[in-house]
């Protein structure tokens, strides 16, 4: 059967694919061993990031947050059949293309704060995402809109509801931002904002122990 | 033409050294060396440089066949590092910058690391991995700077190896990770240990306090020897350092990894590190303990090249920092 899928993207861990499945067109997530791990370290965790990723895109679900919908995990082939989201382009990609001062650049901030607001469900629900990252949320553009969102690569989520958690969470949000966009900071302010008007009070914990977070990344403000 | 001398103390390592345009005219090293179960200590360790800094310096400068008049530049390490071992090389690279009459060159200590890497292995744009006791940083140079996209969340993978040379009464001679080396490599039997990889960011002290925290009842109950416990805690924590560094490199579509920093020096991180960039058609870029080990001369290369772009530091900014 996967024969028919035609690899479409490589990336660090795992690979995708497009192909048809029960009639439905679809996107095959296959994670290939890694021969640099042991092979132990490397089955235990090739089967808890797939089992994580599918839990993980049921418990977004009903959390609320769109995420490709699932079809088929497959833990012996370490594959999760999903959806193939219709002109989904990464948010990374699509604030790349922006071109300053268009209509579109204004809708850039309502876009950070749908994605704050996203993130604040999934977080309540207690899913962390463990590796948000622009690359890693779908936009589907239409005329001058973002369209909707939609959550992907859930491969090093886990469940928690603690704090610590959550701050560690939209602290590699931060991360990510600031190493691919040059508006890093405004956008992040606004994730922020959306964050915490859908969390209210809980969020100003979690900002709180996001700055203690921070303080802990020990030497990328020292300049040689 | 440019001749830099380089001072290095940032931490138990004392290196100075003699770079002429790329070529590496000596580089004198001498280290600090704590009894088994000991680590190093600021204040000692202050005083090993300072016992230490004018004879190596002379050697520096024998070995090179230079005398101070020849010499264009000092260049010496403003950080990150201790602060009093940082202090008490500044010091001496101030005053015979004053004696002689030569400009003066604050470099960081990581930025030195990648560029010596850079000139021995000839690697031109690589996803870096900074390695050592005190530092686990993947880096990459992004729009004019170097920029750090993940590093550890607490200690530093060189630290938790070495601390778990304490628990094991391992030598400090030549060095703790060097001994745990030795034993991973007759180690068989793999404990499953935490993973703990968050994005691009790695953490080190759940591991460190989980292995610590068994170690003994494992070793008396003869369930594991030592060997297999140094295996297993490498095999864990250098699989996390080699998937962090492939994502790095997927996100930023490189194909070269150049390893840096003592750590760096670990033949089975370089083997790992080696079948990851294999299978993705990359290429690794590794030295040896000459220029992975902390030394005078990157200081050298990365402060003349410094000095060469940017001029050299104010005389009232030649002043240190811990971060």
């Amino acid at each position: 059967m996967s024969s028919e899928f035609v690899e479409c993207q490589r990336g660090a861990e795992a690979t995708l694919s497009r192909g048809t499945y029960l009639g439905k067109r679809v996107l095959l997530k296959r994670r290939p061993p890694k021969a640099y791990r042991h092979p132990h370290l490397d089955s235990a965790l090739t089967k808890e990031r797939t089992r994580a990723e599918a839990r993980a895109l049921i418990r977004a679900r009903a959390a609320g947050v769109r995420v490709p919908t699932l079809y088929l995990v497959d833990l012996q082939r370490s594959s999760i059949y999903m959806e193939d989201v219709d002109n989904g382009i990464t948010v990374k990609d699509y604030i790349n293309k922006i071109q300053p001062k268009t209509e579109e650049e204004s809708k850039l901030d309502s876009l950070m704060n749908e994605i704050g607001i996203c993130i604040s469900k999934l977080h309540s629900d207690g899913v962390i995402h463990g590796d948000l990252t622009t690359s890693n949320i779908l936009v589907t553009p239409t005329s001058g809109n973002f369209g909707k969102l939609c959550f992907i690569d859930f491969g090093l989520s886990h469940t928690a509801s603690t704090i610590e958690d959550k701050a560690v969470d939209l602290y590699v949000m931060e991360r990510a931002m600031e190493s691919t966009h040059s508006e890093a900071q405004r956008l992040l302010m606004r994730l922020l904002a959306g964050y915490l008007s859908h969390s209210g009070k809980a969020a100003e914990d979690v900002f709180k122990k996001l700055d203690q977070v921070r303080a802990r990344g020990r030497k990328r403000t020292m300049v040689g | 033409m440019v001749v830099a001398l380089g001072f290095e103390g940032s931490a138990n390592k004392l290196g100075i050294g003699v770079v002429k345009d790329g070529e590496v005219l000596s580089n004198c090293r001498r280290t600090h060396i704590t009894p088994p179960g000991e680590g190093f200590l600021p204040k000692e360790t202050a005083k090993h440089h300072r016992d230490n800094i004018l004879d190596l310096l002379k050697e520096a400068l024998d070995v090179a066949k230079i005398s101070p008049k020849e010499v264009d530049v000092i260049c010496y390490t403003k950080g990150p590092g201790m602060g009093a071992p940082l202090v008490s090389v500044a010091l001496v690279a101030r005053t015979v910058a004053q004696l002689w009459d030569k400009p003066i060159v604050g470099v960081n200590h990581c930025i030195g690391h990648i560029e010596m890497g850079r000139l021995i292995t000839k690697s031109d744009n690589p996803t870096v991995l900074y390695v050592s006791g005190g530092n686990t940083q993947v880096i990459a140079y992004s729009r004019k700077r170097y920029r750090i996209f993940g590093e550890t969340i607490d200690i530093a993978v060189g630290n938790c190896l070495d601390r778990f040379a304490r628990v094991l009464n391992l030598s400090n001679d030549p060095s703790p990770g060097y001994n745990i080396e030795q034993l991973a490599k007759k180690g068989k039997k793999y404990l499953p240990l935490p993973y703990v990889v968050k994005g691009m960011d790695v953490s080190f002290s759940g591991i460190l306090s989980f292995i610590e925290e068994r170690a003994p009842e494992l070793l008396k109950n003869n369930e594991y020897t030592p060997e297999d416990l140094c295996f297993s805690l490498q095999e864990t924590v250098f699989a996390m350092l080699v998937e962090t560094t492939e994502r790095a490199m997927a996100h930023c579509n490189s194909d070269e990894v150049l390893l840096v920093g003592g750590v760096g020096c670990n033949v089975r991180l370089q083997e790992m590190m080696g079948c990851m960039c294999s299978e993705r058609g990359a290429k690794l870029c590794a030295t040896d303990e000459r220029f992975c080990i902390d030394n005078g001369a990157m200081i050298a290369h990365a402060g003349a090249l410094l000095y060469q772009t940017a001029g050299p530091t104010p005389f009232n900014e030649t002043t240190i920092t811990q971060r």
